[in-house]
């Protein structure tokens, strides 16, 4: 838990957003991360993010399933309470296909997506800063993430003459903590942030 | 537009390959035919006829599958396929081709008078078997003349004025009236073939051309199970010769993107087709009724086993593991590689659906399947590359062109 120094520039058009992305790169600018109101194509590329890992991860929470669900099924059905179903054979692998099956998928469905919450910060009851309010309207919000170096004004500067409509700066908690919009500020009622 | 190679010219490289494999498939056979296609014993001849039929059998529907993958891409609008379609129009030539083997090869059996085959044909048998009396209505042999001419018929006529109307996109730009006129027709082709396929090869013909020679066995899944063997196999075969063009310098807009989209077509359905596998497998295992089991006791207990299996290891075990990564599907090798593993796979999945019920005692594969497949082989990649020099390999006037080059996935 700690605060940091942010510059955030604001753009009202992706397609001045893509070079200006470029060129905070180019200059060798940390970019904290780019909000904007609606997924734009190629801007992970653009940002030089690199690929998910989540599929990995899916492929092993999958794999986990259907190891659970044979493991369990042929120790239930062969060692423990074998019972004679129809006089098949106690190791009936054909009949359990459909259950590995089905807890592969559901493995890998609900990992995925707890892990997709956990890398997004993503969960009930916990709070992240939050840059810009118009980020889920309409602007586009490039967070860079200073040092004690940074010239702050500088970056101001460098952000409007790449075509930032709005340039602020900001000391803010980076990471996720345990907290509430509602109780600490209500979106949309603070009046200073939505003047533009 | 940059400069793009419109026209294709056949390397002589590949003539000769294609030529060396069709004089080695044609020697075997002549050997064949001679050494069981014309011999006194009834169950060697119908080995060597049942050989040439399942490899007419699987690319003549390989190839129709090509036709299938450009009329659903239509129905669906899609443009991602514009930048390498006349690979699969080039494929889809070989309907009428093969088509017409399979027909020669069928109406032989039909007319030949013996019922090794299809013991559906022997009407004194029939007459005595309340079961195939009950199936008699489907399975004779004036509906099973007619029915496969019209199919393969039709195939060709429609699958004819689908590539006809494909190049009425080399001629000049559309404008939007003439642009969405054409589309129209493109929609109206495609969809009487999909209404003629669908009636066809997803249901009708591999009852009756494969699964009537086990007459008193049926499966309902059985027609979805050989469709979708021939559908995964006509995408690699497409991929394949994508890859191809690629290697040769054509295909200027076709990217890894597009190649990654195939990829895609080759995972899924070899997905789909085990989910098809194991759904007509476990059904009949779990009610383990005789009249059901009769097809699987030779395949499964039997001298197939091997077959049938290491059947289910390369066309689902290989392509889950092998294409499941993004980059696999990305990789010109990987594809290639793949591309000729499945087609390989389902090859030998017809094999075993074919032979496994005319010789049920003895696993016949040998040089002779392997002569027959490299003599269709050598066919298929002679007509298919005389096909693709035919016409422009880019129909650079395609209102849907644009959509294929920007296409990313």
């Amino acid at each position: 838990m700690a605060k940091k120094k942010f510059v955030v520039g604001c753009f009202d058009d992706e397609d001045l957003l893509f070079p200006a992305v470029k060129k905070v790169r180019t200059v060798g600018y940390k970019i904290h991360d780019i909000y904007t109101p609606f997924p734009v194509h190629g801007l992970d590329h653009a940002m030089g993010l690199r690929e998910t890992s989540l599929h990995t991860a899916g492929f092993i929470y999958g794999i986990t399933g259907t190891t659970t669900a044979l493991s369990c099924i042929s120790w239930i059905l062969t060692k423990d309470w074998p019972l004679n179903i129809g006089g098949k054979p106690h190791f009936a692998l054909p009949a359990w296909i459909p259950i590995t099956f089905e807890l592969t998928v559901l493995f890998a469905a609900v990992g995925m997506v707890l892990t997709f919450c956990y890398l997004c910060q993503l969960a009930p009851f916990v709070k992240k800063h939050r840059f810009h309010l118009r980020a889920t309207d309409d602007l586009f919000v490039m967070v860079i993430e200073c040092t004690d170096k940074t010239n702050t004004d500088d970056l101001k500067s460098f952000l409007s003459n790449a075509g930032a409509v709005e340039t602020d700066l900001q000391i803010a908690e980076a990471d996720w903590w345990v907290g509430s919009y509602d109780k600490e500020d209500v979106p949309f009622e603070n009046t200073n942030e939505i003047a533009a | 537009m940059a400069s793009i190679k419109e026209q294709f010219e056949i390397p002589s490289k590949l003539k000769t390959w294609s030529y060396a494999l069709i004089a080695v498939g044609a020697l075997a056979l002549l050997a064949g035919l001679f050494k069981s296609g014309m011999s006194n014993d009834e169950h060697k001849q119908a080995i060597f006829i049942g050989t040439i039929m399942y490899n007419t059998i699987f690319w003549t529907l390989v190839c129709n599958a090509s036709m299938f993958f450009i009329c659903i891409t239509t129905l669906a609008m899609g443009g991602w396929q514009q930048s390498f379609r006349r690979v699969p129009e080039a494929i889809s030539t070989m309907v009428p081709i093969f088509g017409s083997i399979t027909l020669v090869v069928l109406l032989y059996v039909a007319f030949s008078g013996k019922h090794q085959i299809y013991h559906w044909l022997d009407t004194d048998a029939v007459n005595n078997d309340p079961i195939l009396k009950g199936k008699s209505g489907f399975l004779n042999l004036k509906f099973f003349v007619f029915w496969t001419t019209l199919a393969i018929g039709l195939w060709t006529v429609l699958g004819y004025r689908m590539r006809k109307l494909s190049s009425e996109a080399d001629n000049g730009a559309f404008d939007n009236v003439s642009g969405a006129k054409f589309i129209f027709k493109n929609t109206v082709g495609a969809s009487m073939f999909i209404a003629w396929f669908g009636l066809t090869v997803g249901s009708t013909i591999p009852w009756l051309w494969m699964m009537s020679i086990t007459p008193h066995w049926y499966s309902t899944m059985y027609s979805w199970y050989t469709f979708m063997s021939s559908f995964v196999s006509g995408m690699s075969l497409i991929a394949l010769w994508v890859v191809y063009l690629k290697n040769k310098g054509y295909l200027e807009y076709t990217n890894q993107e597009h190649l990654h989209d195939l990829g895609k077509f080759m995972f899924a359905f070899s997905i789909f087709w085990t989910y098809l596998w194991f759904s007509q497998y476990m059904l009949i295992w779990y009610a383990n009724i005789p009249e059901e089991t009769v097809y699987f006791k030779t395949r499964v207990q039997g001298a197939y086993k091997g077959i049938f299996f290491f059947n289910l290891i390369i066309n689902f075990l290989c392509p889950l593991l092998i294409l499941m990564k993004r980059d696999a599907k990305r990789n010109y090798t990987l594809i290639t590689f793949m591309g000729v593993l499945i087609l390989f796979g389902h090859w030998i999945d017809f094999y075993q659906m074919v032979m496994g019920s005319i010789s049920k005692d003895q696993v016949t594969l040998g040089w002779l399947d392997f002569g027959i497949l490299s003599l269709f082989v050598g066919l298929m990649i002679l007509f298919v590359a005389k096909a693709l020099a035919s016409k422009p390999v880019i129909a650079k006037y395609h209102p849907f062109l644009k959509e294929s080059i920007i296409h990313h996935t």
